[in-house]
């Protein structure tokens, strides 16, 4: 049943085919990280990997939280928590768009009724200091990806560029599937002995944590765990003596981890509307300042060296 | 002679960029071939969503040959100096020639350079072209150097002659020039080869693309009316879209859709730039309702099922797109029916600029500033201080948020759902007017009061913080207030000392707040500058301009311009010109006078002491002149003032001819002096003409 033409069946069909597609077409698969992360991009095996020149084929999911998108699970389009699929080539190969368009036809698009559109749109992360040139990609009419190719991270300009590709995963497989509201969205297969839903898993996580991001977070210890986290980003990058064993390791993923919380406890302090309009930018500011820190690190490292 | 046929195709190009594009190619790479000594006699650009093509015929085959001279140093220079000029001419010592002058020798680099083939000369411009592109933004790709818009793929370039067509041997960056290129992304049919400009035209509309940018255009527009048509509709024209849409695709296929039941009871603008701006639908309207009812959507491709997925998808969206809007909508009008007092509220929180405080403060200030204005564009105070208060509250409707371009249109709305009256309500979208130069001013006098209230505040308020604009910089924008606040004014031919009332009601208004007061001469000239380059532009000169602000009264910007007007026009005529030379050589003799006596001749001329008839004539000239002047500027009447300012032009003349200022008898003397102060007092009650250059 998993004939590339034929329509999934299921949210979880969706990523299987795709981790298949990109798997063959000999991408890592990785895992998604285990922190916090407003998406896909932040994942260190996008941002740091995307520095230096080794090269770099990996493809995960990951999930993703927009606190300030939370809608009690009530929205049919919208989640605080939401699955991406990453995809990321260094350097971009010259048929990047040809095995994007495979992976649509993988999953069931069939590219001679629909219509496939690359539609300018530059990507900028503030936070990341990133920035790179690409599209978005429509499906007649519907955004379902989001395509870059990389300049700069974390201050540094990326030679080579890394291709990116970022699917949103419940938005494509609604469309696939036709599918208006979220949360009926199947999840496993509808004929399993146990037919389970998106809502049947994720309805209640949405309100608890709508009510959580946006009335009951913390916000003092927010902006403590805020400042904590960037204290110890500045630590951990600072610590350059060698450890007991001798060993002189810079420690750039820990410290990377720290950007990744301060930028988590920032969206979180966002949604409960705590910031203004003016130290928004400087939270902003404050963040990619570490992740260019954390980009200078990573660029000593034997990873992330030119070779 | 040859034809040039050059392809960039890459990945798809932004479509905003594309018309610039193709005139870039067409000029760099025309403009190359030119200066290297080729010729041609067209040339023609295209561009598709990726591609950008040039067509060049009648290329000459190769350039003339050229002779170039050089003089080096003499030949007894140092070493260093000759040797400089070897590496700078690529020559060695042999080559060179020694010319015998008067410093003696000197060496000559003679490089006779033979006419070059095209194929070379096109291969060079055509590697410089691509490699110093102007794209507004460019990027790297892969492993490689080149900037592109998006990575460039292939290039195809063709030189074809009565011997057939060669492929001009040229890499750049790894890519290999060919003959070869391909179709549409889905329908075309793979790479095929191209022999000249029509083969490739032919071949490229077999494989699904239509080159031509204005037939793309012309086969969207077509199509989309047939549609409307054939339902009993009509398409809102939107040139902008047209042309962005064209850039989209390279087959166009437009489709037709109805907008659901429940969404036609919003405003037409949400549901244009709803679809507009997130989906490049254009509106299509029911003459029969004057509703917006349908939409067309143009596709890249010619679907197996006719369209039918290709609608439904966009269907879709646009239904989830608008049930956003719906949601706004509806949201807004119930904050809109309580009186918008949640809005004003929230204002509160929002920064404005950290020196000038919050939107709800600058709104307080506007209020105040759009009462003291209101009696002097014929408002009523209570109206425009009430339109004040409501004009910006739709800055914090759901629907502003989503599209800040509906900002004003929303606030009408929501004004006429919270029950303010008409002249209110107009004022919330109308007070953001002139946006630009094309736009329009108010003319209803609360949206005239507002919209300068508005303005001026923003100019006392950044005058006041020392934020003003600096060369080309002008992050907030006030340049364009400057200009919005002339515009208001003179196009409502408005009355008022902008000094002695707004300026200095607005400077007190953020004195208040900022204990920062804002120099409002400073702010006046900065407005002059606005007004010189406006009236430059109406053919005024700046001197004129200068002559007539230099005149009490100019911070009255209607009767600045009445009166640099008439004097322009004045200084036309015959008379008003000679005048100008007799003014300034009466005006000569007595500045020299006043600084070789170490006096101020200005005590009051008498007829008395008049000798010659021309004298006496000028003394009765100039009493008759003030006669009629100084009623007729009291009247601002300057066309009937600067007549009889001009017809003192022949007595003066008249005068200079027959008399001697500077006379013997030093009674006599003094008494010229001070006849020649006269004519300067006479004419500086019109304008300054002394700034009057020539």
């Amino acid at each position: 049943m998993s004939d590339a033409t034929t329509t999934p069946r299921s949210f979880q069909e969706i990523i299987l085919r795709l981790q298949g597609y990109w798997a063959a077409k000999g991408c890592a698969i990785l895992q998604p990280y285990d922190m916090e992360v407003g998406a896909g991009t932040f994942h260190p095996a996008t941002t740091l990997r995307s520095l230096g020149t080794r090269p770099w084929a990996a493809a995960y999911v990951q999930p993703s939280r927009r606190p300030t998108d939370g809608r009690y699970g009530e929205n049919p389009n919208r989640l605080q928590h939401y699955y991406q699929y990453q995809v990321i080539i260094k350097p971009s190969p010259p048929d990047l768009q040809d095995l994007y368009l495979g992976s649509l036809a993988a999953i069931g698009i069939d590219l001679g009724v629909h219509d496939i559109r690359f539609v300018e749109d530059d990507w900028e992360s503030p936070t990341l200091g990133a920035w790179g040139l690409g599209w978005e990609v429509w499906c007649d009419g519907m955004e379902v990806s989001q395509f870059t190719y990389f300049q700069q991270v974390g201050g540094h300009d990326c030679k080579p560029v890394s291709g990116e590709l970022t699917y949103g995963l419940e938005r494509l497989a609604m469309y696939v599937m036709g599918v208006d509201h979220v949360m009926d969205m199947p999840f496993n297969d509808p004929d399993s002995p146990i037919p389970l839903k998106y809502g049947d898993i994720f309805r209640q996580t949405e309100e608890e944590y709508s009510r959580h991001n946006f009335d009951q977070a913390d916000t003092e210890m927010l902006f403590q765990h805020f400042k904590d986290a960037e204290a110890e980003c500045d630590r951990i990058l600072a610590a350059v003596q060698p450890d007991k064993a001798g060993r002189s390791i810079v420690m750039a993923h820990p410290a990377y981890d720290q950007t990744i919380k301060a930028s988590h406890i920032f969206n979180l302090l966002d949604a409960r509307g705590v910031i203004s309009v003016t130290e928004r930018q400087a939270y902003i500011g404050r963040v990619r300042a570490l992740a260019k820190k954390c980009a200078d690190a990573f660029r000593q490292t034997p990873a992330g060296a030119d070779l | 002679m040859a034809d040039l046929l050059i392809e960039l195709f890459s990945e798809e190009i932004p479509a905003r960029m594309q018309a610039r594009a193709r005139e870039d190619l067409k000029k760099l790479v025309t403009d190359g071939l030119v200066e290297a000594g080729l010729t041609y006699a067209s040339a023609g650009a295209f561009s598709t969503p990726r591609r950008l093509v040039l067509s060049v015929d009648g290329l000459t085959a190769e350039s003339r040959p050229v002779r170039e001279e050089r003089k080096g140093p003499n030949t007894t220079a140092p070493a260093a100096a000759v040797e400089g000029f070897l590496r700078s001419t690529g020559l060695t010592l042999d080559q060179l020639e020694r010319r015998a002058d008067k410093k003696g020798e000197t060496f000559y680099a003679v490089v006779e350079k033979p006419g070059r083939k095209a194929d070379a000369i096109v291969a060079e411009v055509l590697d410089t072209t691509i490699r110093a592109f102007p794209w507004p933004k460019s990027m790297r790709w892969g492993n490689g150097s080149l900037r592109w818009v998006r990575p460039l793929q292939s290039i195809l370039c063709l030189l074809t002659d009565e011997t057939g067509a060669h492929v001009v041997p040229l890499t750049v960056d790894g890519i290999e020039a060919g003959n070869t290129t391909e179709g549409h992304r889905f329908m075309g049919m793979g790479r095929f080869t191209v022999s000249g400009f029509d083969d490739y035209a032919v071949k490229l509309k077999r494989a699904k693309v239509v080159l031509e940018f204005s037939e793309r255009e012309a086969a969207i527009w077509q199509g989309a009316q047939n549609l409307a048509f054939a339902a009993g509709m009509e398409v809102v024209p939107d040139p902008g879209l047209l042309a962005e849409v064209a850039g989209l695709v390279e087959w166009p296929v437009p489709l037709m859709g109805r907008i659901g039941e429940a969404f036609l009871g919003l405003p037409p603008e949400v549901l244009q730039t709803s679809m507009k701006e997130h989906q490049k639908f254009f509106s299509v309207r029911n003459p029969k309702t004057g509703r917006i009812e349908g939409f067309v959507t143009v596709a890249n491709i010619e679907a197996a099922d006719g369209g039918a997925v290709i609608l439904k998808g966009n269907q879709k969206v646009l239904s989830a797109r608008l049930s956003d809007a719906k949601f706004f909508w509806e949201n807004d009008l119930r904050v809109a029916k309580t009186g918008m007092g949640e809005w004003a509220e929230g204002l509160k929180s929002v920064t404005f600029h950290n020196k000038l405080g919050s939107q709800a403060e600058r709104i307080d200030r506007i209020a105040a500033l759009a009462r003291e204005i209101a009696p002097l564009v014929g408002a009523d105070a209570g109206e425009a201080e009430r339109a004040a208060r409501i004009a910006k509250l739709d800055l914090q409707s759901a629907m502003v948020g989503e599209f800040p371009e509906l900002q004003g249109v929303m606030g009408r709305y929501y004004a006429l759902e919270a029950g303010e009256n008409p002249a209110v309500a107009d004022a919330a979208p109308d007070h953001w007017r002139p946006k630009g130069e094309s736009d329009g001013v108010p003319s209803d006098p609360v949206s005239v009061a507002l919209a300068l209230a508005d303005k001026i505040d923003t100019l006392t308020g950044f005058w006041a913080i020392d934020e003003k604009p600096t060369g080309s910089k002008d992050p907030f924008a006030l340049r364009r207030a400057a200009l919005g606040v002339i515009r208001l004014v003179l196009e409502n031919a408005l009355r008022f000392s902008l000094l002695r009332g707004p300026f200095r009601k607005g400077a007190d208004l953020v004195g208040e707040r900022e204990a920062a007061f804002a120099d409002v001469n400073d702010l006046l000239a900065f407005l002059h500058d606005r007004l010189k380059v406006t009236l430059r532009d109406q053919g005024v000169p700046h001197d004129i301009i200068d002559a007539c602000l230099a005149m009490p009264g100019n911070d009255d910007l209607t009767l600045l311009v009445k009166r640099a007007t008439a004097l322009s026009e004045t200084l036309k005529t015959e008379d008003g010109a000679n005048l100008l030379q007799g003014y300034k050589r009466a005006n000569n003799i007595l500045a020299q006078a006043e600084a070789k006596d170490g006096v101020e001749y200005s005590y009051g001329a008498d007829p008395k002491f008049a000798e010659a008839d021309e004298e006496r004539a000028l003394f009765a000239a100039l009493d008759r002149a003030e006669a009629t002047i100084t009623p007729a500027m009291a009247a601002e009447d300057f066309a009937t003032a600067m007549a009889a300012m001009a017809a003192l032009r022949a007595p003066i003349d008249a005068f200079f001819t027959a008399v001697q200022v500077n006379s013997d008898n030093p009674v006599i003397r003094r008494n010229r002096l001070n006849l020649m102060h006269r004519i300067r007092a006479v004419c500086s009650g019109v304008a300054d003409l002394s700034r009057i250059e020539g």
